[in-house]
């Protein structure tokens, strides 16, 4: 039976979706700004390939799921202080939605980054296991990102 | 000339007295409520469509203590912060000792045991449209609720806000006479039930004119937030572009199309939805799909 090669997939996709930020973002956005907005729809991406799963819009596969649980862990890895210098809220630019508190605030920040990274570990270590376990994972991953949202972004 | 002194009198006394017969605070009877029996089971949806524990939690409250609902959230407006009070089964400090009659009055008349109005931070005049049933099953299911003796915090509310006869005047204008939306048919009858009555969508995604009455002539258009932070989003079909399914899947799961997450309130809203049967957050879409497209106006004052 032919498998396709899930991290080459997973890396297309992902190339994908960072180069239509790229393409959407104009050339005076700052290259911290692309970089974290990149980051943002790597999580968007792999959080819809399980989300859709648990849904049952899709079927679950244990081997899109976990490298889709995987990525999300490798993402919440990135250390964020070069993603987001100094002057780059959204008072300062108009082409982003991060908030000042992220500034003033950087322990609640990086709290909130790291509820991301535990959520992510704790969906890595059952994605694989079947549909409900990897189901039930995901709720407390879909808190952990509105934790972060509702304090240092902007609303549209 | 005396004579004319004692006139004006007379009929300013008269107006004083219809203003505070026309302002007065109109309590539900037990006759109002005779041959009601409450199902506890039935009372679990509507406490969920209802949408209770999202303001009566104590704040960060999850899993089983979003049934604990001893208050405390503060809600800004342009009128003053609001504090959620204790309504937990705590006889004292919540609502334990009070009778049936009393619970319908608080919820579809915004009235208190004492017989004062309550503030319309509390959607009794989406709560007037609920079916008496439907309240006498929740009242059922609320002798189940846990109690908490967390003291309530008293509003931050300034002149001429603090004077509670004024609300007598606002349901006057604003107390709904029936459902804003027409709806003939299943299941757009079931979602405008839940949506207008229970849900109590519009008193957030509906804006409001300076006495802070909705404007239903924007309906589900969007408004500011009134916290400052933002703009709660229109879900009209001008705003809300999203499938049906997307729509009914967002409402259980709380995930938008793009795999983004639902913030603040509607986070809330989402731990509530997710209890109620398929049917109902389809009827919910259907509802939605149905509004008149009214754009989204950014520039309004608040």
């Amino acid at each position: 039976m032919y498998r396709p090669n899930l991290t080459l997939v997973a890396g297309a996709c992902v190339a994908a979706a960072i180069g239509t930020v790229a393409i959407a973002a104009s050339h005076t956005v700052p290259p911290s700004v692309k970089g974290r907005q990149g980051a943002m729809q790597v999580i968007s991406l792999h959080t819809g390939l399980l989300g859709e799963m648990a849904r049952g819009n899709s079927d679950y596969d244990a081997g899109v799921a976990q490298t889709a649980a995987d990525n999300l862990v490798a993402v919440s890895n990135l250390n964020l202080s070069t993603l987001f210098p100094e002057g780059t809220d959204n008072g300062a630019l108009t082409d982003t939605i991060a908030l000042p508190a992220i500034w003033s605030d950087p322990a609640g920040f990086q709290t909130a980054w790291e509820g991301f990274g535990t959520a992510a570990a704790n969906l890595q270590a059952v994605a694989g296991d079947g549909l409900d376990p990897m189901r039930a994972a995901m709720g407390d991953l879909g808190k952990s990102c509105g934790a972060c949202h509702d304090t240092y972004r902007a609303k549209n | 000339m005396r004579r004319a002194l004692i006139g004006v009198l007379i009929l300013g006394g008269l107006g004083l007295a219809a203003g505070l017969w026309l302002t007065r605070a109109q309590a539900l009877t037990e006759g109002d409520l005779a041959g009601l029996t409450g199902d506890a089971t039935q009372g679990e949806m509507v406490f969920y469509a209802g949408g209770c524990a999202s303001c009566h939690a104590a704040k960060d409250a999850e899993g089983e203590a979003r049934l604990i609902l001893s208050g405390g959230i503060g809600f800004v407006s342009d009128f003053g912060t609001f504090r959620a009070p204790n309504i937990s089964m705590d006889p004292d400090q919540g609502i334990g000792a009070w009778t049936f009659a009393q619970f319908a009055s608080a919820v579809q008349r915004g009235v208190s045991p004492e017989g004062t109005h309550y503030y319309p931070v509390f959607p009794y005049s989406a709560y007037a449209l609920a079916q008496p049933q439907d309240i006498a099953d929740l009242w059922a299911f609320w002798q189940t609720l846990p109690a908490s003796d967390t003291e309530n915090l008293p509003h931050e509310v300034g002149f001429p806000f603090s004077i509670r006869r004024g609300v007598g005047l606002w349901k006057l204008l604003y107390m709904p006479d029936g459902f804003t939306m027409p709806a003939d048919t299943e299941p757009l009858i079931r979602g405008r039930y839940l949506v207008e009555a229970l849900g109590h969508c519009a008193e957030c995604h509906t804006p409001r004119d300076a006495l802070g009455g909705l404007d239903r002539s924007r309906w589900m258009a969007g408004a500011p937030n009134p916290s400052g932070l933002g703009r709660i989003p229109g879900i009209t079909p001008a705003t809300l572009d999203w499938s049906e399914t997307e729509i009914t899947q967002f409402l259980a799961d709380g995930f938008t199309p793009e795999f983004d997450v639902a913030a603040g309130q509607m986070a809330l809203a989402i731990l509530n939805l997710a209890h109620l049967p398929e049917s109902d957050r389809a009827a919910i879409t259907a509802y939605l799909k149905a509004l008149p497209a009214v754009e989204e106006q950014n520039a309004e004052p608040g």
